[in-house]
């Protein structure tokens, strides 16, 4: 046991940390992602949502990219759940209980939920059953905007003509005629 | 860390977003289950990038988002054209694809 | 940018050395050439945020940008005449790429198909300088050679030297995006055109479109689109081509459409868009492929892909699928036959916006790319020594085809949209006959005179509130005598009378066919008698349908009283003063923009005195050739010059008169007389040919109906994809899908009946019934899966993907 601990590298204080936080934030994050797709209040499923999206972000923040996790907390959080509640409210959707789904259905969605993720699970243990992932320091915002604007600038501009469509259509679509 | 415990949490995530995709008769609710599922993929994406130490993962994670961001856009026009036209977002009334 | 290709690139040794004529190193108005699109850009984002609060509601931003442009091109212009004639400064190098020799390997003897020796003599003569640079020029004025060569006239020309300048936009993948400015005498005169014109309509506007609904949205696109047409001209690579091209297009959409509120003016500026997507395809695929095959799929310079075509190592197929490509744009974008047909829908818009896009100068975006790219196609078509390609075929149907539709039009603004398209019907075979200056010199002229036909249209049009001649017009000669005057003017420069701007160009044109072999006048890039004819025939069209116009819209008694209250064909204007009483004369912000297109379509035709003409100083011949055509310059390819003859002059002139006399005979005497004598308003004879002659009632109707284009575009083209195509997937999608999935079951049941009743009842009963049975279940199964329910869809996909994947897992593991 000893010689196991000490094969691993003298940071193995800040790897075990880092692996406890990983397991908590995780459970939290599976836990309320279930709680979206079950629970029957419509706006409970948006605030488990913003819990699972700041749990994203915290997954982030533990792979470095301290950028995205910021960016995701603010377009995600900020912004995509303030407009899931508009859409809530504008639809009259109704706040209480809704979900009345058909047995059935609900046992081919798990059927099929469970299928994928043997399928997922399998083929990621055979693959990828030793690689490690060793953070020194969290990626440079300006690395990430260097090669946002060099390397991969065509598809930046395409995101950015695809935010301009989706800008246009979505008037088109929901204007009132 | 090792690899396969964020691409298994992204898996699990993008499991459950498929169930709710397939179980949920509100739409909105439907939009929600497929942001898990665009989060899931996020992780992967980045990841990967720590993995290989390269940049273009957490690239293409904020592209994601900002896909994300138009989807959800466009998604929340379509429900409320929905519902405008049939006063309610109730997809399993919507089966006007029926052969 | 030139000195990082030529240190990054070894300079290839074989092929002809590197000539290079450009220079980034010339006077500041030339240099600073950028500054003239940048003005009417800044004065768009001026109208458009401050425009409203403005006293004038953001007309002054726009008059006082176009303004000062048009005086910075002036200056310009006089840089480039200073620059063209003694320009001796350092040559940049050539920014061709020739380092890349692997990519047109495959066409190692297309050096011969260059070579036109029927020419050789021509070119030789017309080598007025060839500007060399050392090969391992690293700049400075000491290491470049000049060697003037010029042989013959004048003695001592110039070299001809464009100037470039340019930077970097960005980079990518290895390639640099440039943004810069080529100036020569094309574009320093595309500048003159387009501020010119656009001062005079901004000015026109003020007066026409004054109480407008939307007046600052006009002010502000008429603005842009002046930006975007100098960007359009001044741009030094496709890539910044293709972006001016495009904002033009766009403001021509938001100009056409000014007045969308009525279905007539969207659906015409709609149809306008998507016409030149058509073309715009094209260009793209064009481009892309001058990019590869000329550029080497390392630079988008203008300059390099031509120099790169002229010295013959670019393979001819990537050429002709590069011109062809580049045609459709051409044709889109120039209204030339068979993609032309937006052209005259255009005349939605407001008439200045017509005078200004689509006569005077985003009409010519595709002549002028034609020009600018004029390598491409002159090898793409082997214009050299031919007498037939696709780029002059197509201008000389367009001329003719449009010239008779102009006859059946009674909408003023339609005959001269019509014009306007068998006017740059005459370009493209100008160009596509190797009369490079004439086709440009056309076009320099024809600016003039159109502009000066449409703002006189408007003019009257503002008087009577229509555009109808038949019904709203005649007379209006005493009642608008200064535009009359003006508009008779505009007419017989179109038409081609001498001393006016229009005989000097069409009659180059006519030269330029080489078609001529009567007297002496020959010479030309080949035998295209066919496109001379086509000229003639045109010529001849053009007079008479002006001289109709004129008898419409001028002459015979004022209808407008008649009846029509409701007529406001276009809603011109909402402004008090409406029908009372007689129409009157414009006002002299209307009159004088007229006065100026006159004079210069009067005077423009001078510039360009045919070689010879005797009682002409040598000096006061040629100037335009001399000043705007890159001749021996390299990244022009060797045209030869047709020589000019008096015979075709008169031939020509007579030919125009031939067709005013014709016209005249029929309006102005029979059309007229009898008016006067029954006292009715007559605009055509009751019993005239058309009505008696069955034939020519046919091509009446054919005319008419603008050669049923219109309907195969929206009958038969959108109709098959709307219509039967449609039908047919939803047939496929009833009949054979669904009828798949309900009928494997009962299928089945029959076939296991047949077997049942037929082959063996008692031994595989039970097998037979019991597979019947299950194929029955099946297909009721499988019925129900076809829901309509988009999450059972969703459901099925991913279990689908989920087996799949499993399935390939295993497949691997085995």
């Amino acid at each position: 046991m000893t010689a196991l601990l000490a094969a691993i590298s003298s940071d193995a204080d800040i790897m075990v940390a880092q692996n406890i936080f990983f397991g908590v934030i995780a459970a939290v994050m599976i836990v309320s992602a279930l709680r979206v797709v079950t629970s029957a209040n419509i706006v409970h499923a948006a605030l488990w949502l913003v819990v699972v999206l700041a749990g994203v972000a915290a997954q982030f923040i533990l792979l470095g990219a301290e950028f995205v996790a910021v960016t995701q907390v603010l377009v995600y959080i900020g912004a995509v759940v303030v407009l899931f509640l508009f859409g809530v409210m504008l639809t009259r959707a109704s706040l209480g209980e809704d979900e009345s789904v058909a047995k059935e259905k609900r046992s081919l969605a798990v059927a099929v939920g469970v299928l994928l993720f043997a399928v997922m699970a399998t083929a990621l243990i055979d693959t990828w059953s030793d690689d490690r992932i060793v953070i020194d320091e969290p990626q440079r915002v300006a690395e990430v905007s260097d090669s946002i604007f060099s390397q991969y600038i065509v598809p930046f501009e395409a995101v950015s003509v695809l935010l301009l469509a989706a800008l246009i259509g979505a008037i088109v679509v929901a204007r009132k005629d | 860390m090792l690899l396969n415990q964020f691409l298994l949490l992204a898996a699990a995530l993008f499991c459950i977003g498929v169930y709710g995709v397939l179980v949920r008769k509100n739409a909105i609710l439907v939009l929600m289950s497929v942001e898990l599922i665009l989060n899931a993929v996020n992780i992967n994406l980045v990841a990967f990038g720590s993995l290989t130490d390269d940049v273009g993962g957490e690239v293409f994670a904020l592209f994601t988002i900002a896909v994300a961001a138009a989807e959800v856009g466009i998604g929340l026009a379509i429900v409320l054209l929905m519902y405008r036209n049939r006063r309610s977002i109730d997809l399993s009334e919507a089966d006007l694809m029926k052969g | 940018m030139n000195s990082l290709l030529a240190t990054a690139l070894p300079f290839v040794t074989e092929g002809p050395s590197e000539v290079s004529s450009v220079t980034n190193d010339a006077s500041w108005f030339l240099e600073n050439a950028w500054i003239i699109p940048l003005l009417p850009a800044v004065s768009f984002l001026l109208i458009l945020f401050f425009g409203k609060r403005m006293p004038k509601k953001g007309a002054e931003f726009g008059i006082a940008a176009v303004g000062i442009a048009f005086v910075l091109a002036v200056l310009t212009g006089f840089s480039w005449l200073d620059h063209r004639d003694n320009f001796d400064g350092p040559l940049a190098e050539s920014p061709s790429v020739t380092a890349d020799d692997g990519h047109h390997d495959d066409d190692a003897d297309h050096s011969d198909d260059v070579d036109h020796s029927d020419e050789a003599d021509h070119s030789d003569e017309e080598a007025l300088g060839v500007a060399v640079i050392d090969q391992d020029g690293t700049s400075s004025s000491d290491t470049v050679v000049l060697t003037v060569e010029a042989e013959g006239e004048g003695g001592g020309e110039h070299a001809y030297v464009a100037v470039q300048k340019s930077t970097q936009w960005l980079q990518s993948g290895g390639i640099e995006f440039n943004a810069g400015i080529l100036v020569d005498g094309l574009s320093v005169m595309m500048l003159f055109v387009v501020t010119l014109i656009s001062l005079l309509v901004h000015i026109y506007s003020t007066d026409y479109v004054s109480g407008d609904r939307r007046y600052t949205h006009y002010f502000a696109f008429l603005s842009l689109f002046t930006a975007s047409m100098l960007f359009f001209v001044l741009s030094d690579n496709i890539l910044q081509m293709i972006v001016g091209w495009e904002l033009v297009g766009v403001c021509s959409f938001a100009l056409i459409g000014h007045w969308w509120e009525e279905k007539p003016n969207s659906d015409a500026a709609l149809k306008a868009f998507l016409t030149n997507r058509v073309g715009d395809v094209g260009l793209l695929v064009g481009m892309i492929t001058l990019f590869f095959a000329a550029g080497g799929g390392q630079t988008f310079d203008t300059l390099a892909i031509n120099n790169a075509i002229n010295q013959g190592t670019v393979g001819h197929t990537a050429l002709v699928v590069a011109a062809a490509a580049l045609m459709a744009a051409v044709m889109s974008k120039s209204g030339q036959f068979i993609l032309h047909t937006w052209l005259p829908d255009a005349m939605a818009g407001p008439t200045p916006v017509s005078a200004l896009i689509h006569a005077a100068t985003m009409v010519v975006a595709g002549i002028y790319m034609v020009a600018r790219l004029y390598p491409v196609f002159f090898e793409g078509m082997q214009i050299g020594g031919s007498s037939i390609n696709l780029l002059s075929t197509v201008g000389a149907i367009t001329l003719v085809f449009a010239g008779l539709l102009a006859f059946v039009q009674t909408d003023i603004k339609k005959v001269l949209a019509y014009s306007t398209v068998s006017q740059l019907g005459y370009m493209a075979m100008a160009l596509g006959v190797g009369a490079w200056t004439a086709a440009v010199f056309h076009l320099f002229t024809h600016a003039f005179f159109k502009a000066n036909l449409f703002l006189g249209s408007g003019s009257v049009a503002h008087a009577v509130h229509s555009f109808d001649m038949k019904k709203s017009m005649g007379g209006m000669k005493k009642f608008m005598p200064r535009t009359y005057i003006t508009f008779i003017i505009g007419s017989i420069a179109l038409a081609g009378l001498p001393p006016l701007a229009g005989f000097w160009s069409k009659d180059e044109i006519l030269v330029g066919t080489g078609g001529w072999g009567l007297f002496g006048g020959t010479g030309g890039n080949g035998a295209y008698t066919f496109h001379l004819l086509m000229g003639m025939v045109g010529a001849a069209l053009t007079a008479a349908y002006m001289t109709r116009c004129i008898y419409l819209t001028f002459h015979g008694e004022y209808r407008g009283n008649d009846a029509h209250d409701d007529d406001h064909a276009h809603a011109d204007d909402d402004d008090a003063h409406a029908h009372h009483g007689d129409p009157h004369e414009s006002g002299p912000r209307i009159l004088w923009p007229l006065y100026i297109l006159s004079g210069f379509s009067i005077l423009v035709g001078f510039l360009n005195l045919p070689k010879g003409l005797t009682g002409v100083p040598d000096s006061w011949q040629l100037r335009f050739e001399h000043f705007i055509e890159p001749a021996g310059a390299s990244y022009f390819p060797a045209i030869a010059h047709g020589a000019p003859s008096w015979s075709l002059a008169i031939v020509s002139t007579a030919i125009a008169l031939a067709g005013i006399g014709g016209a005249y005979w029929y309006y102005f005497v029979k059309v007229d007389g009898l008016a006067k004598q029954t006292g009715q308003h007559l605009t055509e004879l009751p019993n005239g040919f058309v009505t008696t002659n069955k034939l020519a009632r046919t091509g009446h109707k054919v005319l008419v109906e603008k050669y049923y284009l219109d309907h195969l575009y929206t009958g038969v083209i959108a109709g098959f994809t709307k219509g039967p195509l449609a039908r047919a997937t939803y047939w496929v999608n009833q009949n054979i899908i669904d009828g798949f999935i309900n009928t494997t079951g009962e299928t089945a049941v029959k076939v296991g009946r047949g077997v049942y009743d037929k082959i063996d009842q008692g031994v595989i009963e039970g097998v037979v019934n019991g597979s019947g049975k299950v194929s029955d279940a099946t297909g009721e199964e499988l019925r129900h899966i076809n829901t309509g329910k988009v999450q059972n869809y969703a459901a099925i996909l991913f279990a689908g993907a989920a087996v799949l994947a499993g399935a390939f897992i295993i497949a691997l593991a085995l």
